[in-house]
């Protein structure tokens, strides 16, 4: 079967199951077996490799972070081995900590609780391999604490496991107030060591000293789930699906106008056309796409139509994969007022540690606002003044990514821009939201 | 972290720790600019040897330590 005519069965599907794409793939046969046993039936058993052994099928798979950096997975291991054995020798003896990141901070995304709800064993495993791997005795995965279905998808699996006897690493769930940056890695190693969850000033980075001063390794749990499935049938295997320079599959959150909105596995490679057709295709025009989330930035529809969903290809396009979040924007919506209030939800989110994400945030957001909703002829003036002060002075990246998507925006909407300074908002300023706004969302400062 | 001899020093700023006092920008005018929030923007050179005292005196002065010279192999954005 060739992958087009894949794509084409997958779109019998209804929405709001998770489509497997990919033959084999993390998603492969899910149907409401997400047990030890159905687990196992799946997949088999974890093969007994070595730490050395691991390490060498991880890189020759060419496997890459799935939580939106991209960092290859086996380079990132290697620097937390080489970081762990030139530590001070109480940290040498403690050995490297592992740490899997299932809290989705991206408002839009639920690939990782999908994968935690019906694939919870493959995290597991993979939490297993990567202790395996760099040598780690301790072992957290992190979830938000309102995300009660994959908390308890995950209890329930690491019940099963205990009770099978099949665990060689005890893993310690953490819960993590649910905030923007609350899962910036080097906020999670803050949490993990008694402090509060923000980002912190870095380097050293997590891998030099994270948890307890000892070389952590944080990784996606997307990531952890791909390799207990390289871990099984090896590299080649991996690379027989997705791009040369992107190999294996990955899980997109694919949502707005398209008619069938959720969790995709797809082979990396694909175009953005094929992405959208895969989601039941567009519900009616569509003047850009958002990808990449808050933290990635619009893309004309044309553009995005012709993209390759790689980490590469949609840089090249102007965004970032980043943890593969795809929102089809219907026209006659208004991008200015859109983003505007994502702005202000991104100001909402800051940490308040940093004094340019303080008050830049708010003033972008303001600015936007001004432009958007009452078409002030001073915002692009101000915007594009203030912008610059923002990019790059923060711990953690969130004014680089707000900045980024409102710079985006101003780009992808210029015609919009100019018509909201000539005659005011436009009638889509006043439509109801459509970019996903966490109503319940905490604050951004520390409780 | 001081500088050692035989590097190019940089300065950076621990964003989390500076409270905008504003005593780098007075004491390093060549090297340190202010945002529209008082908070310090640093040139990305590396700090010239003419400079260097400046620069030192400056980090001292830092009320909050958040201002550092440091060495150029260390990369706050890896």
């Amino acid at each position: 079967m060739n992958r087009r005519d894949a794509y084409e069965e997958s779109l019998t599907v209804p929405a709001t199951v998770p489509v497997q794409v990919a033959v084999g793939g993390l998603l492969a046969g899910v149907d409401g077996r997400p047990d030890l046993t159905g687990h196992l039936l799946r997949h088999g058993e974890l093969p007994d490799q070595s730490a050395a052994q691991l390490l060498d099928v991880v890189e020759r798979s060419g496997l890459a972070g799935r939580g939106g950096a991209g960092f290859p997975t086996g380079r990132k291991m290697r620097a937390v081995i080489a970081a762990a054995a030139g530590g001070g020798r109480s940290v040498r003896q403690a050995g490297p900590v592992v740490v899997a990141n299932g809290c989705e901070g991206e408002p839009a995304s639920s690939k990782d609780k999908t994968l935690l709800v019906l694939a919870p064993h493959l995290v597991l495993d993979g939490i297993t391999l990567a202790a395996r791997a760099v040598g780690a005795a301790q072992t957290y995965l992190c979830l938000h604490e309102d995300d009660h279905e994959a908390i308890r998808a995950v209890q329930y699996a690491l019940g099963e496991r205990r009770a099978a006897g099949i665990d060689s690493a005890r893993v310690q769930v953490t819960l993590v107030p649910h905030r923007y940056v609350a899962s910036e890695e080097s906020a999670l190693v803050r949490l993990l060591n008694g402090g509060p969850a923000l980002p912190a000033f870095t380097p050293p980075r997590p891998f030099e000293r994270g948890v307890g001063g000892r070389a952590t390794l944080v990784n996606n749990v997307e990531t952890l789930a791909h390799l207990a499935l390289i871990a099984r049938h090896g590299p080649d295997w991996f690379r027989s699906q997705g791009a040369p320079d992107a190999p294996g599959t990955t899980l997109v959150t694919v949502t707005g106008a398209v008619a069938a909105p959720g969790v995709y596995e797809i082979p990396l490679g694909i175009t953005g056309r094929d992405l959208l057709d895969l989601a039941g295709g567009p519900t009616g025009p569509v003047q850009a796409v958002l990808a990449g989330g808050y933290f990635g930035a619009w893309l004309p529809a044309a553009r995005a139509m012709a993209a390759r969903i790689t980490p590469a290809g949609l840089t090249q396009a102007g965004a970032a994969l980043g943890a593969g979040i795809f929102i089809a924007f219907p026209a006659g919506s208004c991008g200015l007022a859109e983003t505007a209030r994502v702005a202000r939800y991104l100001a909402g989110q800051s940490a308040g540690q940093c004094g340019p994400c303080i008050n830049g945030l708010p003033s972008l957001a303001a600015g936007l606002e001004a432009l958007a909703l009452r078409g002030d002829r001073r915002a692009p003036e101000h915007l594009a003044k203030i912008a610059p002060y923002v990019t790059g002075r923060g711990a953690c990246r969130l004014p680089d990514g707000a900045t980024r998507l409102i710079g985006s925006a101003l780009t992808v909407f210029a015609p919009d821009v100019r018509a909201h300074l000539a005659h005011g908002p436009c009638p889509g300023a006043g439509h109801a939201p459509l970019l996903p706004i966490p109503t319940t969302a905490t604050s951004g400062k520390a409780r | 972290m001081m500088s050692k001899p035989g590097t190019t020093p940089h300065l950076r700023i621990n964003p989390l720790a500076c409270h905008a006092h504003g005593v780098c920008i007075e004491a390093l005018p060549e090297m340190i600019g202010s945002d529209p929030w008082g908070y310090p923007v640093l040139w990305e050179n590396p700090v010239p040897g003419h400079l260097l005292a400046h620069a030192r005196r400056a980090v001292a002065s830092c009320p909050t330590l958040a201002l550092q010279l440091v060495d150029s192999d260390t990369n706050p954005r890896q």
